[in-house]
């Protein structure tokens, strides 16, 4: 299935893409059919709105199934579709999905409010009732066409694999498809039983399959329109520095080489390509004014954070009285954590496609965003946000980048193409293309973060005090979505800290917010990805303290957390946690830790085994990951999600740290940030635990536990606690 | 300088600095985007095609250095009795996620299995950990080449 690389829902392009489809109707939910043609085309004759306008289908059966969120490899662009052709009763070959544009009014994300955007592993679950309930209209429609068209009754109507059927009379969606555009639009669908699924908890293909093996999948990178510039940028060597002066001479004299214009953020070389762009960029010289740069290193960084460490903070959450309990305690741990600034280094290095003409801008884009970057695009270009159309595209990897705050890149594609324009008779159509080390250099990073963890057992070995220190820089403050920081506490920066699932009766957690000139931003699974870390090592250090079985230690502390206590309980049963693990072979110690962490409401344990070899050079063999994330409607997704998302953080455990010297950022390409190659990817087995609870997100719950269960495996082995990231034993 | 390329079995000019690696030639001059660019070094093999049948990474290679051999991309696989076997694999175990790496896993794969039909754990470490993926999806490329592997014996 699935020919066409890439639909986007504007109608030209749309029927570009699928080659003169005839389009029979459009179904929305709700309202009426004009609407709907109007929110999905534009194109339709009518300015109204409509809501829930997902599901087309084409007089040559094909079903297009609109997508508000991106399809970055998280699998929307299958599991959103799937949710439609449950309730359709489709055929899953005829099942064609298109980004939807940015309109935040139909394609808000329910979890956010008016706002459009991917993000914190909501695509599948706030689109639950709303996709299958789109689907369920649809289906409904169809059956009443033929139910007219035969002279029954709707209720003996049948819908299987794409056929609509009455005794030994047929039609496929696509021969009723102009007759049901005439029914009514129910208001009320009922949606399926589960013993009728026909896709749910079942493996589907997904639909980039074909586009992703064949190189027809287009990204933003392979963009090209008439008449379009590549730019590339010189950006500052450090945060806070500008452009004094540049001389665009020999950039100039590069063949291909169009125009060179400044902007606020540097300089940017327009070229026919991006070689051509990319050479004269480099011949540029420019004056940076640093009078206002940050110099500071990343050392000096830590040692301020060391320093607030030992200071009290905004308080986040307050259960009984550490101080007293801590103490009282007759055993005592403090324990002090680093985490680096980290790149999010997806495969695509950021780039946007910006055509602007006066009143006007079209913006080509792997979006995640939509709302903030179409505010963000029409404030600097002087527009209403409505005049700026934005076109989805494959995002080739995000991991939270492509959904940035202040939408940095975009922004800066969209000035460049105003100062072209403004040169150039008011058009311009220009791909911005970050190279591999601007991406890196100009990154939002992961904030770098200092804990410190104190904590106390009673004689008995239990937990009485627990004291959490978190200090670091906020994502949210000075960004649009500030109004969410709320006493103090950017909820970001706590997260899986405030929400501590273990009963200890004297709780604290405290935030000191730091201020520095680093851009900062989510990096997948965001507050989760360090107070995993500092947590769940602590409480393997309170277990082996209290001389107790780490899973054991772990359960009687939740009693008041069934979920919890059950992906724990299947995860140390598949990984044979009872029994002994296999002897390394001569020099080698071997390890297996665990470690449990909820994020976005999913539930995840994971147990890792590490062979530490005598050099102190360690391998991951094998890790078993338990999820709850209620109804699994695409187990294969929720499987490749946990693989994926444990590689991702075991990249950062093994390698992953970005450092400043006097303000510059020493890491530049994978040379000098390693990432996860195939030979250190353990064996992953994932099980899912069976739920009927409504589903949440996979896309970063995979993420957070991978590290402190590797970490723990090492401290089973060597009887080291590392606590300094990432994962150093030499 | 105008260049004459064997890509794909087709002959192609360009119009080109000198210097222009072989993949923005692939990308910008001949509009072929499914090799793609991810690090300009060679470190992360998503610009892997192969010339005159070993992999080799387009982004540090002149395209000049290719006149007179034979290049193969991603957009020939469909065409290529080892590459519908790679592909078909990859469909079938759902390897990709975000797929931008994944043209240059398969033609990394491709070239593995080509002069090696069926290869080790080991041999496929070897072969394929010049290709970054970030998604992660090594436990299906690896399973996936095994399954290529044996659909061609």
């Amino acid at each position: 299935m699935n020919d066409l690389a890439i639909v986007n829902v504007s109608r030209r392009t749309f029927l570009k893409a699928s080659a003169g489809l005839a389009l029979g109707f459009y179904l929305p939910l709700g309202y009426g059919r004009r609407n709907a043609m109007a929110a999905a085309g534009g194109t339709a004759g009518t300015a109204a709105f409509a809501p829930n306008a997902f599901v087309r289908i084409g007089t040559d059966n094909t079903v297009t199934v609109i997508v508000k969120h991106v399809e970055m490899g998280q699998g929307t662009y299958t599991g959103l579709p799937t949710l439609v052709a449950e309730e359709l009763d489709a055929a899953w070959d005829q099942i064609h999905p298109a980004g939807a544009p940015a309109d935040a009014k139909l394609y808000n994300n329910l979890f956010w409010g008016p706002m459009q955007g991917t993000g914190g592993s909501t695509a599948l679950a706030n689109s639950f009732e709303q996709m299958r309930k789109a689907g369920a209209a649809a289906r409904a429609m169809l059956v009443a066409a033929a139910a007219k068209r035969w002279n029954v009754a709707p209720a003996d109507v049948r819908v299987s694999a794409g056929i609509v059927s009455h005794g030994d009379r047929h039609a496929t969606f696509g021969e009723l498809a102009e007759a049901a555009a005439r029914e009514a639009v129910p208001t009320d669908v009922k949606l399926k039983q589960p013993k009728d699924y026909i896709y749910f908890g079942k493996f589907v293909p997904r639909t980039d399959n074909v586009a992703k093996t064949t190189g027809r999948a287009i990204y933003t990178q392979d963009i090209r329109l008439p008449g379009m510039l590549t730019a590339v940028m010189l950006h500052p060597p450090r945060f806070g520095a500008t452009v004094r002066g540049f001389d665009a001479q020999a950039a100039k004299a590069v063949a291909g080489v169009a125009d060179v214009v400044q902007i606020p953020n540097g300089v940017a070389v327009l070229a026919n390509d991006f070689w051509s762009a990319k050479k004269g960029r480099d011949a540029l010289h420019v004056d940076w004014d640093e009078s206002a740069a940050f110099t500071r290193s990343t050392d000096d960084i830590i040692r301020d954070y060391r320093k607030l460490a030992e200071k009290p903070g905004a308080v986040a959450r307050q259960d009984g009285s550490f101080e007293t309990a801590y103490k009282k305690a007759a055993t005592r741990i403090e324990a002090v954590y680093e985490f680096p600034f980290l790149a999010h280094a997806a495969m695509e290095p950021m780039n946007c496609v910006v055509r602007v003409a006066p009143g006007h801008c079209e913006v080509w884009n792997g979006e995640q965003f939509q709302t903030v970057d179409q505010a963000s695009i029409a404030r600097v270009l002087g527009l209403p946000p409505d005049k700026v159309a934005i076109h989805m595209l494959y995002a080739g990897g995000s991991f939270g980048r492509r959904a940035n705050p202040h939408s940095d890149y975009p922004v800066e594609a969209a000035i460049i193409a105003k100062a072209y324009a403004q040169r150039h008779g008011g058009h311009a159509t220009v791909k911005l293309v970050w190279a591999r080390e601007d991406d890196m250099r100009r990154d939002y990073y992961r904030p770098l973060y200092v804990h410190r963890l104190r904590a106390g057992l009673d004689a008995q070995g239990h937990a009485v005090a627990w004291e959490h220190r978190i200090v670091g820089q906020s994502i949210l403050a000075g960004s649009p979505l500030q109004a969410m920081v709320k006493h103090g506490i950017d909820p970001t920066s706590v997260e899986g800290a405030v929400d501590l699932p273990y009963a200890i009766p004297n709780l604290s957690v405290e935030l000191n917010t730091t201020q520095l000139p680093v851009p900062v931003q989510w990096w997948r699974s965001v507050g989760h990805t360090h107070t995993a870390y500092s947590t769940e090592t602590m409480i393997d250090e309170l277990a082996a303290t209290a001389k107790a079985d780490p899973v054991a230690f772990r359960r009687q502390l939740l009693a008041a957390h069934p979920r919890h206590a059950g992906v724990l309980k299947l995860a140390a049963d598949k990984a044979g946690w009872s029994t002994p693990l296999a002897p390394g072979r001569n020099g080698e110690k071997r390890g297996r830790g665990v470690a449990l962490h909820k994020s976005f409401n999913t539930y995840v344990a994971q147990v890792a085994e590490v062979t530490v070899g005598g050099d102190g050079r360690f391998k991951v063999d094998r890790v078993v990951c338990a999820v709850d994330c209620g109804f699994a409607v695409n187990p294969d997704m929720i499987r490749a999600q946990m693989e994926g998302g444990l590689g991702y953080g075991l990249a950062a455990a093994l390698y992953g740290k970005i450092t400043l010297r006097n303000g510059v950022i020493e890491q530049s390409n994978f040379d000098g940030y390693p990432v996860l190659r195939i030979n250190e990817m353990p064996a992953v087995e994932v099980y899912i635990v069976p739920s009927t609870e409504k589903p949440t997100g996979v896309g970063e719950p995979g993420t957070p536990p991978i590290t402190p269960a590797v970490a723990n495996a090492i401290a089973a082995a060597t009887g080291r606690r590392l606590r300094t990231l990432p994962l150093v034993l030499t | 300088m105008m260049i004459t390329l064997n890509v794909n079995g087709k002959m192609a000019q360009a119009d080109v600095a000198s210097d222009t690696p072989l993949l923005w030639v692939l990308r910008d001059t001949l509009g072929m985007t499914g090799t793609k660019y991810g690090c300009g070094m060679a470190l992360c093999g998503a610009c892997t095609v192969h010339i005159d049948g070993y992999a080799a990474r387009s982004c540090i290679t002149p395209a000049a250095s290719a006149i007179g051999k034979k290049i193969t991309t991603i957009e020939a696989m469909e065409h290529d009795p080892v590459g519908q076997k790679v592909q078909q694999a990859w469909q079938k175990l759902n390897v990709v996620q975000c797929g931008y790496c994944q043209s240059g896993q398969i033609m990394s794969a491709v070239a593995l299995l080509k002069s090696k039909p069926a290869p080790s754990d080991a041999d496929i470490d070897g072969a394929m950990s010049g290709n970054i993926c970030r998604c992660a999806t090594y436990t299906r490329i690896r399973a996936a080449i095994h399954d290529a592997a044996k659909t061609l014996a």
